[in-house]
């Protein structure tokens, strides 16, 4: 803590271990009193090198680096990254396939949301939040045990489809948790949309407009809720998109209050496309028959001596895509996760840029707190949402 | 060249009009336009870009370096463009030699803040007229771009460092 001379202003430290700062997060505040001057984030304190590593990686060998990007949304890294291995390739995916994928993602988006809620409420002084939402999310969070043995890095899509067909009781497991789920989420309304406290604490705070927010970057629900109805799976439908039916959030003001109506709108809108595709499940392979790219089964390996051959292959080599450049983005529960891949031509990326939606996102964070308390910076740093793993890659 | 589709032709087609002598050269890879430009217009082209009612690239998604030693213009910095109102996208390259510097677009996207510190921080890439071009990821007092081609995998240390 600093006092400047001659003024009335104070430098603080907040963070980078702060509990509202959802992660390694430090931002140099400059106040006067309990009003904010200038916000400064400093970033960095959780950099890994992911870019860097990959390049060093084989394409299938990246994918477990993906999980560590927004690990509380982990499969939609997996899928971001995939999917721009796979415009590489010029890749077809079996319809199962992309139907598994969009179910657990839509999931993970509502497990990712229902982080956001609970940290968020939790932040403002609501704490009997955080338990409702964590008991959800763990039940999302066993049925990703299910699929892929793991809770938070699953690595389970593969490049040309997904690493394992469902197990056996999927089906009823996701249908428990959506019947479960749809009252639940009332509940979570109930307790918090029409609350005083809530609204007086949210409501025109950490307002951005629609044209700062364009020009900074923003997308997802933090976009959506100044009023521009952008969602990449209706703008550029990826993964079958296009066979679900399913609304995209929109708010008005852009406003704290705005981003909880926008994502609490997304949770059930998720709802209804894990739904669907539970429902439509077409049948059919799991993965795409691309014997250059795809690992063979097990099956083929034990018995047959190309498969062993190709096995080996893929796991020591890896593949060779073409020459180019591609870059694919997805909506990730933050926003736009694109991935922008060089090859050249070898069985390593040349270059590998991930385009982290969080890392955009809390650029605007001084615009909005900007002459606000430190008790509305608070709740604007959970209504954006972030994940230092992401930012700082 | 595949897929030539209508909106990568006008986008060509326009910037071609409006600035003759910036465009080096056209890509269209997987359906993605690529347009290698000048060094020396790109705030031009980029204002251009986002302006011009029947291109409207308003949304800049993302900003980034690339690293080719050996080569007479050693690095390369990518834009990818996006248009929210008309859905489409552009990338644009941009390659210099090791000791040029180029111009900062902030003042046309905002959100190329971060992201040419980013390139700075990653690269030694230089931005003229940026705001505040300091590192952002790595420590204050990092020596070496730690996403050039000849920095090695495991830091200058090698084996030693245990960061």
């Amino acid at each position: 803590m600093e006092k400047i001379l001659g003024t009335d202003k104070m430098i603080i430290n907040m963070g980078p271990q702060h509990p509202s700062t959802h992660g390694v997060l430090r931002l140099e505040l400059e106040v006067e009193g309990e009003t904010i001057v200038n916000v400064a984030p400093h970033i960095g304190y959780l950099h890994t090198g992911i870019e860097k590593e990959m390049e060093s990686k084989t394409y299938h060998q990246g994918i477990v680096l993906t999980d560590r990007l927004d690990y509380l949304a982990a499969f939609s890294n997996n899928l971001a990254y995939i999917m721009a291995v796979e415009k590489l390739l010029n890749l077809d995916i079996p319809k199962r396939a992309q139907y598994i994928r969009v179910l657990l993602v839509e999931l993970n988006r509502i497990a990712s949301h229902l982080v956001w809620l609970a940290t968020h409420v939790l932040d403002l002084g609501g704490i009997s939040m955080f338990w409702y939402a964590f008991r959800e999310r763990e039940i999302i969070l066993d049925i990703f045990e299910t699929v892929s043995g793991a809770r938070m890095t699953p690595s389970y899509f593969r490049i040309g489809g997904v690493s394992a067909d469902l197990p056996e009781g999927f089906g009823r497991k996701v249908k428990d948790f959506i019947e479960l789920f749809k009252s639940r989420i009332n509940e979570y309304e109930d307790l918090i949309t029409e609350n005083p406290i809530w609204i007086n604490r949210t409501k025109g705070v950490g307002v951005i407009s629609q044209k700062d927010a364009v020009f900074l970057g923003l997308s997802g629900p933090l976009l959506r809720a100044t009023g521009i109805k952008w969602d990449i799976r209706k703008s550029n439908p990826y993964c079958s998109y296009e066979d679900f039916d399913f609304e995209i959030s929109c708010g008005e003001n852009g406003d704290v209050y705005d981003r909880y109506l926008a994502r609490m709108f997304e949770i059930r809108q998720s709802l209804r496309i894990v739904e669907q595709a539970l429902d439509g499940m077409p049948e059919g392979s799991f993965i795409a028959d691309a014997p250059q790219v795809v690992l063979p089964s097990k099956d083929k390996v034990l018995t047959t001596i190309e498969g062993l051959i190709r096995h080996f292959l893929i796991v020591s080599e890896g593949f060779y895509p073409p020459v180019g450049e591609v870059y694919h983005s997805i909506e990730s529960p933050k926003g736009e996760l694109g991935f922008y891949i060089v090859s050249d031509g070898s069985n390593k990326p040349y270059r590998v840029k991930i385009r982290p939606p969080s890392f955009v996102n809390l650029q605007a964070l001084a615009g909005m707190a900007k002459g606000r308390l430190i008790a509305d910076l608070v709740a604007i740093i959970g209504s954006l949402d972030i994940v230092l793993g992401e930012i700082d890659r | 060249m595949e897929d030539i589709n209508a909106e990568n032709l006008i986008t060509v087609i326009k910037l071609r009009h409006e600035l003759p002598d910036s465009i080096r050269e056209v890509n269209i890879f997987r359906n993605e336009l690529t347009m290698t430009v000048d060094k020396k217009d790109i705030k031009r082209i980029c204002t251009f870009l986002r302006d011009d009612d029947e291109l409207k690239y308003d949304f800049l998604s993302d900003l980034c370096g690339l690293d080719f030693p050996g080569r007479h213009e050693r690095f390369c910095v990518v834009y990818n463009l996006y248009s929210i109102m008309l859905n489409h996208r552009v990338r644009l390259k941009v390659f210099l030699k090791e000791e040029e510097s180029i111009q900062s677009i902030v003042s046309v996207y905002p959100t190329a803040n971060w992201h040419e510190r980013e390139v700075f921080d990653m690269f030694g890439i230089r931005f003229d007229e940026h705001p505040d071009l300091r590192k952002i990821l790595m420590p204050e007092d990092w020596e070496g771009y730690p996403l050039r081609k000849d920095y090695p995998l495991r830091g200058e240390d090698g084996e030693n460092s245990r960061h």
